[in-house]
């Protein structure tokens, strides 16, 4: 499996599962722009490390929630690397709390970057990825966007709002030859999932059949496949790589 | 005006492939050429890139004959 002549772009690609992604991509062959949104010093360490395999990578800052940057980000992607042929919507946030105490703003922002920016971001790629009359976008769900999770209303709702989206958007460019899948992680070793207390991880791993946490590199290898040929024939599916929590 | 139907004819000829005989000034995409709706999007992006042009996707949405392309880039230029 080859991406050699390919170039991605990767939001949220800085660090956790973003970086992962861009890393395979780019170790198959891949062109990888690195979007970020705060981690600068982050960034641009991932596309040093891109940049040492010898594949073109850069960095851009843009804020995914935010229409007007999302198409500078796209256009300014197009303009280095000349061509687009795969989006990893991978960009996210937490603001959790329970339902009762959870105030507008936190569901929001949580809706805002983990739902609007997929949107923004897809739609800024069509139009170039309808042109090339092929593309790949492969949007970062998550296992909580399928079975639920107590304390992240917002964020569950947004995962399963992406995949809706990711529904959608396959049946409107399978035409062109642009496919769209989802990927639901579980719970993922990050500095996402570390923040949680030892109480909280030992639950966890009670409700995952395999037993541990998954790692970055398990969700990089499966963003890897929908991105190569050999996913060709796959569109508007959601992969769960979760360690057998959602079945 | 008559070179910018001429491009105009060649695009959509390619894109929807119908018959350069087909094509007039009142002919609609959708009912006449056989168009669905990602085929206009597809067209409008075509025609911007042509005639090195923006159209907002409101303009776009006005859009629905030939003649409607011809006038709206005659227009600008």
């Amino acid at each position: 499996m080859t991406l050699e002549g390919k170039t991605a772009l990767v939001t949220g690609a800085s660090r956790g599962i973003g970086k992962a992604i861009a890393l395979e991509l780019a170790r198959l062959g891949a062109d990888v722009a690195i979007n970020y949104a705060g981690s600068e010093q982050k960034a641009k360490e991932t596309a040093e490390e891109i940049q040492a395999m010898g594949r073109r990578s850069f960095i851009i800052q843009c804020d995914i929630s935010d229409s007007d940057a999302v198409q500078s980000m796209v256009k300014e992607t197009i303009d280095q690397f000349g061509r687009l042929d795969i989006l990893v919507n991978n960009a996210g946030i937490t603001r959790d709390n329970l339902l009762m105490r959870m105030k507008d703003q936190e569901w929001d922002d949580v809706i805002n970057t983990n739902l609007k920016g997929v949107f923004l971001c897809t739609k800024a790629v069509t139009r170039q990825m309808m042109k090339q009359r092929s593309g790949r976008i492969i949007n970062i769900s998550s296992v909580v966007g399928r079975i639920g999770n107590a304390g992240q209303a917002n964020y569950t709702a947004a995962k399963a709002g992406v995949i809706g989206l990711t529904k959608a958007s396959a049946r409107e460019l399978a035409a062109r030859g642009i496919t769209v899948n989802a990927i639901a992680p579980g719970f993922i070793s990050t500095d996402m999932t570390d923040e949680l207390p030892a109480e909280a991880k030992e639950q966890l791993l009670g409700q995952i059949p395999l037993g541990t946490l998954g790692e970055t590199a398990d969700i990089a290898a499966a963003a890897a496949f929908l991105a190569g040929d050999g996913a060709k024939y796959i569109t508007g599916q959601v992969i769960g790589v979760d360690g057998g929590m959602a079945m | 005006m008559a070179d910018v139907l001429e491009r105009v004819t060649k695009i959509i000829v390619d894109r929807l492939g119908v018959e350069e005989s087909q094509i007039n000034l009142d002919a609609k995409f959708k009912e006449d050429l056989g168009a669905d709706s990602l085929d206009v999007v597809e067209l409008v992006m075509e025609l911007e890139d042509e005639f090195d042009m923006e159209i907002s996707d409101d303009d776009a949405e006005n859009i629905t004959t030939v003649g409607d392309a011809v006038t709206y880039i005659n227009s600008k230029n």
